[in-house]
């Protein structure tokens, strides 16, 4: 084997993908062959760092220099620089907002510090289109354990034993689902992994399967092994087309190693897995709509019980699982059930991930212990709020989790504390909002977005969810009435009882968690006919503050409609008939001299 | 046989049969509007709700979907499940407030108001001619179409089906619009058009009104009103 004296590992999530890495690497493959250090260094793509903020990313192995934002015409500097005098390059490092210090090293930088990897634990330093580099790393060590000196009972009973629970949202014991399914008689059994990510701002399934493919299919052999199943189905949904195409290599190469197919390592063990391309409805996240959808039916759940692991696939006994939940099985197989029981709360063991987004500085993907504060993650790995604005909630669990308000701040992060607090654990989906967030305009946008995907079977789910909206909608433009905010509540927990599957039982969290913590602000739209966050369009106006204004035209420039009047240095004026509330003038204004005020006019009426 | 408890009384039913068929069996009423004896049971009207379990984990399910289990909780008519029906019965009376069978389930639970905007569909998507026209009719003529509230029900590509017969069956299960294809004369007798395949409604047009024909026009009765 080859030897190099450095490797640059060059990010290629879909974050940094989309912010240019593939040309960046074309770029460092170029100026390294023209400086002729061909022989010495060597360009690897990895799976996502996390770090979408501040990609394209390229780390520097061995030095462990973590280099960002970069641009191909960054690249003569890296090379001449660090690769030929050994000088790290300053101006390309990371600046933390608070200091001005560039800090080199990537374990060191506050968003990586206080994250645990152990599902990412490959994240940005394998290839994973190369087998090679993830067996290197250990790879599929655990499933020869699992294969050659464990029995079905005994895997299920490590599993059983490190209280790994489902990381798709339930959180329900994945030893007790593998073994129930071990149980009923039946034959041939499946497995299936849930890549069927659907909530808005939540990536972290996308990015394990972009970054390290073969922890799941390891994952799948083991839990094969121990329900006694031949054949797995890996469900991705068709808009991860990156996901798609590294899973499909992952599988390829696993079977040319004979890691997948007939008489697996010489055990006589047989199991081969399939990618099932999904359709794109959000709502084949549910499990029985997932097998549906598997089965080339319409992705709309049914009545458990029978549950998977007693009629599944085809009716026969199927184990699902969440892409997160298969790749943290060979770490447990590998370092033992005690080594992961030792991470976590009472209840809610191991790591979690999270994706980080909304309002925040430091966006991206962090895998964390449970039971870390909301303030740690928020203000610690997320460096807190941008503009240092004042955090207002957190919403969690994707469309049907619940905000959670600033007083909840230091809410350890488990599955019951989580749902206690209205929200819950869902697929790990973190969007921050400050207080320019408008609350009822949050829950009207998830009612948006789960009117569109409830599959339309239950009545309580379908009409609930539209009716739910229109409510909402009559608020946010200031015809909500008391009445109507009664009928919302009973509706939502009609809603939450009477629907059939997670989506509609959780459709109306949404609601149910902002009426909970932030009431005034409905009672303000609808009493007072006032948007205190300025965002509701009907209910507020854009003013000039004459003693703030300069009269610098930069708002008249940004005015989509002409309706701003003044000349330069004067004191502009809005024309309030033309304005169409978009709001450009505010964010152009350096002087915070545009003012969303109540609209006095919506009181007369 | 399965032992359980429903309302309180130890009762029996065969291992596979519903909570809804035993309650029926021991002569305790539950409402339903999807259900149909004769087609595979869907669980969409969310009207047979009952509640399982006790104390924090007691939830609603349908009685209709759910099969009976050895030493469970069953109560059909608590505080829970009857608010869950009456707001049922209230969204689906509001997208159909012209259907006979949901003013009737309207009366009977004391639904007296309409607190939601009418939307006046017809249609309240409970299935039932769908599960019809393949399970009864042998024909899949008709089906859903898209999800959430853009669900419909309708032919494929709403072209006329050629699957399609023109049996009437599915018109006669329709909760909604089983009065809709009345002839213009006849404002309370069913007409029986579909069920004679002579369509009244040809006397009047020069095709055949019924929505099975084609997909979304409704029959001659609603229209002649106007």
């Amino acid at each position: 084997m080859k030897h190099y004296r450095a490797h640059l590992l060059v990010c290629a999530g879909t974050g940094c993908v989309s912010s240019g890495s593939f040309k960046l690497k074309e770029a460092l493959e170029k100026e390294i062959k023209t400086r002729k250090l061909e022989d010495e260094v060597l360009v690897i793509t990895t799976g996502c760092n996390g770090f979408c903020e501040r990609g394209p990313i390229v780390m520097v192995h061995p030095d462990g220099i973590f280099y960002q934002l970069l641009k191909p015409a960054d690249v003569p500097l890296i090379v001449e620089e660090h690769l030929l005098k050994g000088r790290p390059v300053k101006k390309l490092m990371y600046v933390p907002p608070e200091d001005k210090t560039p800090i080199p090293k990537m374990k060191d930088i506050e968003f990586f510090k206080h994250q645990r990897l152990i599902v990412l634990r490959n994240r940005g330093r394998i290839d994973p289109e190369k087998i090679d580099e993830y067996i290197a790393f250990d790879g599929y060590e655990a499933m020869g354990k699992a294969l050659s000196l464990m029995t079905s009972e005994e895997i299920i009973k490590e599993i059983d034993a490190s209280g790994l629970r489902g990381r798709g949202g339930a959180g329900f014991p994945t030893g007790r689902k593998w073994d129930a399914c071990r149980r009923v008689k039946g034959s041939p059994k499946y497995l299936i992994c849930n890549g069927d990510e659907g909530d808005p701002g939540a990536f972290m399934d996308r990015s394990v399967l972009e970054a390290d493919p073969h922890a799941v299919l390891e994952g799948m052999v083991i839990g094969a092994k121990a329900i006694g199943a031949a054949k797995g189905y890996i469900y991705i949904r068709h808009e991860y087309p990156l996901a798609l195409q590294r899973m499909a290599i992952a599988i390829k190469q696993a079977r040319e190693y004979g890691l997948l197919g007939k008489d697996i390592l010489g055990t006589g063990f047989d199991f081969d897995a399939e990618i099932v391309e999904g359709a794109g409805a959000f709502v084949s996240g549910e499990e029985t709509a997932l097998m549906a959808s598997v089965e080339g039916r319409v992705a709309m759940p049914r009545q458990r019980p029978p549950y998977p692991a007693q009629k599944g696939l085809w009716g026969k006994p199927t184990v699902i699982n969440n892409v997160e939940t298969w790749a943290t099985v060979p770490n447990i197989i590998r370092r033992g059930s005690d080594w992961f029981a030792g991470l976590g709360t009472k209840t809610s063991k191991g790591t979690k991930i999270f994706s980080l987004v909304g309002k925040i500085n430091n966006t991206g993907l962090v895998e964390v212990p449970m039971g870390i504060s909301l303030r740690d993650v928020i203000y610690g790995i997320g460096g807190g709020i941008p503009q240092n604005r004042e955090f207002k909630a957190v919403q969690i669990g994707g469309p049907s989790g619940g905000c959670i308000p600033a007083k909840l701040l230091d809410l350890p992060v488990d599955y019951e504390s989580l749902t206690e607090a209205g929200a819950m654990m869902g697929s790990g989906g973190m969007i921050v909002m400050d207080d320019k967030t408008c609350m009822v305009d949050v829950a009207k946008y998830f009612m948006n977005f789960l009117r569109d995907e409830s599959c339309g079977k239950c009545v309580s789910c379908r009409e609930g969810t539209q009716r739910m909206w229109e409510i909402l909608r009559d608020i946010t433009e200031g015809k909500g009435t008391e009445s109507g905010l009664r009928l919302l509540e009973e509706l939502a927990l009609a809603c939450k009882d009477a629907s059939m599957c997670g989506l509609g039982q959780t459709a109306a969290n949404p609601v149910l968690s902002t009426l909970r913590y932030f009431r005034h602000e409905f009672e303000a739209h609808i009493l007072d006919k006032r948007c205190p966050a300025g965002v509701c369009k009907s209910l507020i106006r854009y003013v000039v503050l004459p003693e703030k204004c300069t009269g610098c035209q930069a708002c008249k420039k940004a005015c989509p409609n002409d309706c701003i009047k003044g000349t330069l240095k004067d004191v502009h004026t809005i024309v309030q008939a033309n304005c169409i509330k978009c709001g450009a003038c505010q964010e152009a204004c350096r002087f915070e001299a545009i003012e969303a005020q109540r609209d006095e006019a919506i009181q007369i009426i | 046989m399965v032992k359980f408890r429903l309302n309180g009384l130890e009762v029996q039913a065969e291992e596979g049969s519903t909570l809804l068929e035993a309650a029926r069996f021991y002569g305790l009423e539950i409402p339903t509007l999807c259900y149909h004896e004769g087609l595979s049971p869907y669980g969409g009207c969310r009207l047979c709700v009952v509640e399982i379990g006790q104390g924090p984990k007691a939830k609603l399910v349908t009685s209709c979907t759910y099969p009976v289990e050895e030493g469970l909780h069953v109560r059909t008519d608590t505080r829970r499940a009857v608010a869950s029906r009456k707001m049922m019965i209230e969204l689906m009376l509001s997208t159909a407030p012209n259907s006979k069978v949901l003013q009737d389930l309207a009366s009977k639970f004391g639904v007296t108001k309409q607190r939601f905007k009418v939307r006046n569909e017809e249609c309240v998507l409970c299935g039932l001619c769908v599960r019809m026209c393949a399970e009864q009719m042998d024909g899949k003529a008709i089906g859903f179409q898209k999800r959430g509230y853009k669900r419909k029900i309708s032919t494929p590509f709403d072209l006329k089906s050629a699957e399609c017969r023109l049996c009437g069956g599915c018109i006669y299960v329709c909760p909604a619009c089983q009065l809709r294809c009345q002839g213009p004369n006849a404002d309370t007798d069913i007409c029986n058009a579909c069920l004679t395949m002579d369509p009244t409604c040809l006397d009047q047009y020069e095709e055949l009104q019924c929505w099975m024909y084609d997909a979304g026009r409704c029959g001659t009765c609603v229209r002649e009103k106007k």
